[in-house]
Formats: C-alpha cells, sequence, structure tokens
C-alpha cells in the first residue's frame, strides 16, 4: 500500500528534477533539439517519399512527427539513465538508499519525473510540425500523443536506470540512447510497412513500437479510433511491465 | 636528431595517443560507428524504395547509394570527436605542458589530426565492409576503394582541423560538443542521404551549393559509377577549400592562445 510518506518521496525527486531543469535551463536544449533537427531534417530529405504508390499520406510531416515525439520522449528517458549514473558516480544515490524510503519510490520518483520532462521536447516538436505543414491530430489525437509521449519516457527511464544500475558508469550513455533510437526507429518510422525493405521490415512488423508509432500517427494521418489505440496501450503497457521489473531489480540489488 | 625527425616522432606519438584514447572509450566510439551504422540499417530498410522515384539515379541498390552518406557521417563525427578529445586535453593542462616543451606547437594539433585522420580511415574501411558484407558493389573496384579511403581521410582532417580551431580558441570540451547537433543539420543540408533533385525546399536549394555535398559525390562516384572523375575534382576542392579555412582558423586560434594563455 502507497504511504503518505512514500508520495511525498516521489513528489520531491520529481521536484528535484524540476529543479534541475530550472536552474540549467540549458540541460533540456539538446533533448529538443536533436528530436527537432531530425524532424526537420528527414522531412527536408524524404519528404518525396509520399509520391511512391502505396503511401498513406501525402504529407511527409505529417508522418514524421509520430517517431520525432517518441525519439524526444526515447532521449528524455534515456537521460534519466545517464543521470542516476551520475548520481551513483557522485554517491548522492548511496544517500537515498540510506533512507528509509523503498526503492520503488525511489524509482518512481525518477521515472514519473522523465515522463513530465518528456513533456517539453514533444511540445516543441509539435509546434515546429505544425509549422511546416503537419496536419492537426484533433483534441483526442493530442491527448493521445501526450499520453503516449509521457509513457515512452517511462519506458526509457526504465531501460535506462537498469543500465545505469548495472554499469554504474555515465560511459553506458551511448548504450542507453542508441537502444532507445534502434527501438523507435525500427518501426514504419520512414515509410508504411508495405513500403519498407528487407530486415527491417520483418523486424518492424514484430516491435511492438510500431503498434505505438501507429497509435500516434493515427490522428496525424487519417481518423482517431479504438482499434488503432488499443494495440499501442496494450504494448506500452507489456514493455512498461518488463523494463519496470528489470529497473526495480536493479534497485533492489543495488547495495550500498 | 634533426627538429623534422623529433617533430614527426611528436606527431606520431601524439597520433598513437589519440586513437587509443578513442578505443578505450566507448563514448567516444560509439557516436563514431555505432550511430551512422544505425541510421545507415535503419534507412536502407525504411526508405529504401526511393529508388523507384522517377528522377533518382541509377544505382545498384539504396544501400550503395547510402554508403558515402554513411561515410560522411561517420568522418564528421570522427572530426568533432578529434575536437571534443583536444579542447579534454586542453582542460586538463596537458596541452599546456606540451606547449613548454621544445616541440613545434603546429605539431601538437598535427599530432591530434593524426589521430582524426587514422578514425577517417577506419570509417571508411568500416562502411566500405558492410557495404560489400550486406551486397553493394564497389563500381571502381579496388582502386575506387582507394580513391574513397583517400578522399574521406583528407575530409576527416580538413573537417577535424575546424573542430581543433574551436578546440584551441575555446578551450572548452562542452562548446566543441555543442557543435554536434550542427554537424547533423550541416548533413541534412547535403546529398548525405537523399539525390539532390529529390529533395524538399530549402533543403535542395542549400544543398545544391553546400560544399559537403561535393566531397559526398566524390565519396559515392566510386561506389556507384565508378572512377570517371566527373565528381571526383569537386571534391578535391571542396576539401582543399575546407582545409586552408580549419588551417588559418587554427593558426590564429593557436596565435591567440599562445598570446592571452587562454
Amino acid at each position: 500500500m502507497v504511504r503518505r510518506q512514500d508520495l511525498a518521496t516521489i513528489a520531491a525527486l520529481v521536484n528535484r528534477a524540476k529543479n534541475e531543469l530550472l536552474r540549467v535551463p540549458g540541460a533540456a536544449v539538446p533533448g529538443v533539439l536533436a528530436p527537432t533537427i531530425f524532424f526537420l531534417g528527414l522531412n527536408g530529405v524524404f519528404g518525396s517519399l509520399t509520391q511512391l504508390s502505396g503511401f498513406t499520406t501525402d504529407s511527409y510531416p505529417s508522418f514524421l512527427v509520430p517517431v520525432s515525439l517518441l525519439q524526444g520522449a526515447g532521449f528524455t528517458g534515456a537521460a534519466t539513465g545517464v543521470n542516476l549514473a551520475r548520481d551513483i558516480e557522485q554517491g548522492w544515490l548511496d544517500r537515498l538508499l540510506a533512507s528509509p524510503a523503498p526503492r520503488w519510490v525511489l524509482l518512481t520518483g525518477l521515472v514519473l519525473a522523465a515522463s513530465l520532462r518528456a513533456f517539453i521536447p514533444a511540445t516543441a516538436v509539435l509546434l515546429v510540425a505544425f509549422g511546416v505543414g503537419a496536419h492537426w491530430p484533433g483534441v483526442d489525437g493530442l491527448l493521445i500523443v501526450y499520453a503516449v509521449v509521457a509513457v515512452t519516457a517511462a519506458v526509457a527511464a526504465c531501460y535506462a536506470s537498469s543500465l545505469a544500475l548495472h554499469y554504474k558508469s555515465q560511459s553506458a550513455a551511448p548504450l542507453m540512447q542508441a537502444g532507445m533510437l534502434a527501438l523507435i526507429l525500427a518501426t514504419t518510422a520512414y515509410a508504411p510497412l508495405e513500403l519498407m525493405q528487407g530486415w527491417l521490415q520483418d523486424v518492424a512488423r514484430v516491435n511492438p513500437m510500431t503498434l505505438v508509432v501507429d497509435a500516434v500517427r493515427q490522428g496525424f494521418v487519417g481518423g482517431v479510433s479504438w482499434e488503432e489505440t488499443w494495440p499501442g496501450i496494450l504494448a506500452l503497457a507489456g514493455m512498461l511491465a518488463i523494463v519496470g521489473a528489470l529497473s526495480l531489480r536493479g534497485m533492489r540489488r543495488t547495495a550500498l | 636528431m634533426s627538429r623534422l625527425e623529433t617533430n614527426l616522432r611528436v606527431v606520431r606519438a601524439l597520433g598513437m595517443r589519440s586513437v587509443r584514447q578513442t578505443f578505450r572509450r566507448p563514448q567516444l566510439i560509439a557516436p563514431i560507428v555505432v550511430f551512422p551504422t544505425l541510421l545507415l540499417a535503419i534507412q536502407t530498410g525504411g526508405a529504401g524504395a526511393a529508388v523507384n522515384l522517377p528522377g533518382f539515379p541509377a544505382v545498384q541498390s539504396f544501400l550503395q547509394f547510402m554508403l558515402a552518406g554513411a561515410i560522411m557521417q561517420s568522418l564528421m563525427l570522427a572530426a568533432n570527436s578529434g575536437g571534443i578529445a583536444l579542447a579534454v586535453d586542453i582542460e586538463m593542462g596537458f596541452t599546456d605542458r606540451l606547449f613548454a616543451a621544445p616541440i613545434s606547437r603546429y605539431s601538437v594539433v598535427l599530432g591530434r589530426l593524426v589521430g582524426t585522420a587514422a578514425l577517417g580511415v577506419a570509417a571508411a574501411l568500416w562502411f566500405l565492409a558492410i557495404g560489400l558484407v550486406f551486397g553493394a558493389n564497389i563500381e571502381g573496384g579496388v582502386p575506387g576503394a582507394l580513391v574513397v579511403i583517400a578522399l574521406t581521410t583528407a575530409a576527416t582532417v580538413a573537417i577535424g582541423g575546424v573542430g581543433s580551431a574551436i578546440a584551441l580558441r575555446t578551450g572548452k570540451a562542452s562548446i566543441v560538443q555543442g557543435l554536434f547537433p550542427l554537424i547533423f543539420v550541416i548533413l541534412f543540408l547535403s546529398t548525405a542521404f537523399f539525390p539532390q533533385g529529390l529533395m524538399v525546399e530549402p533543403a535542395q536549394t542549400i544543398a545544391k551549393y553546400n560544399p559537403l555535398s561535393f566531397i559526398v559525390e566524390g565519396i559515392r562516384e566510386p561506389i556507384v559509377t565508378g572512377l570517371n572523375g566527373t565528381d571526383l575534382l569537386g571534391a578535391v576542392l571542396a576539401v582543399a577549400g575546407i582545409a586552408t579555412i580549419s588551417l588559418l582558423m587554427s593558426a590564429r586560434a593557436l596565435r591567440h592562445r599562445l598570446r592571452t594563455g587562454g
């Protein structure tokens, strides 16, 4: 059962992340810049792919924006792992572990902070996307966007935290970022499944993140429906359960 | 031992040191190899149908077309990584100790660039090998592959010179690291990943005049069509232009550092 002091600890950890952002606003810039640059760059480079027969929309910004939104969430979550590794290196985590707060509470605080922080790059990417002609996804589509972004950031934060707890070093940062990048890009990121080629088509077909991309994309390229939404929710819930269990195991095994 | 011999030994020792430093630290090697390889794999599978677009140049496969882009991406990240490493040396005071030694100051910078050049060679070899393993032809054969390696190495040194100049001028690794997003902006605004004629405006117009486009086309030509020299001259001129600018920038930054001490 969740106790009042557990909630207070979670709130304190979220507050700490918020203070970090307010005191070092520049720290949020790379997380915003990377997906935005990729979005604009890929749109300029691959924009004419919509001319291929079988492409599901004539607006490449609308097709691409879900990937950049998830990329922003992935990078934000990965940054949580890098920050945790830094806290381990500097001994800050040891002090947290010495407190009477349960391990799951510490992890929840970190993950929740990542989820909230992911709204910053998501909003920036959305504004840029609308600026270059992405379709309005509707209020329901927008709600799905923010909900999915928050949970994807939580998935990334759990994954990156489990690596941070394993390697206990910021050197593992590329592994955290590359892992999330691969998961998000090995989907229908650039083109519909039917137009993809070789091994990537097979990987995208079984990659649960494809369902998440499709759930976010539906509002931008057509209408929102429950049939397109629930597989994405299920995929995210499954991924969160797995990486959440892994990171909690890592947290419980971390000795003082 | 002559002065030249001494400086060559310094350049070799510092070059070896920078190569070892890169391979010892995964956070330095990952952006140079892992990210470009990952993007190559994903873009080839994800956007491979692009070869069916009207106006796409005749290529064996999208992978064959994309190899030059991946090499370009990798060499630019290697160049940036060299700049970061030099800035870290400055921050730690290692460069000051070298400047106090009776050796040419330029050999200190050159030593770092030798290491960066080695990374350029490694990048070219890696992506040519990846291409061959996954079925892409190198139309220019062995001479073509050698041209790709030579051009990649020269471009890595030229662009690495810009990173070194910024490191010398600022002395801060975080500032050189901050160029990372800029690398992708410049890359996306070149013909690294797509033919210029099929890019969307304003990227199409910018790519037409971007010097990186000339270098990419020079690397791409021996892979896609063979050695006919059409794009090679443009690439050599672009590398020479960037090298001249980076040399002037480095000399100016070095003078400033020695005059002001920071």
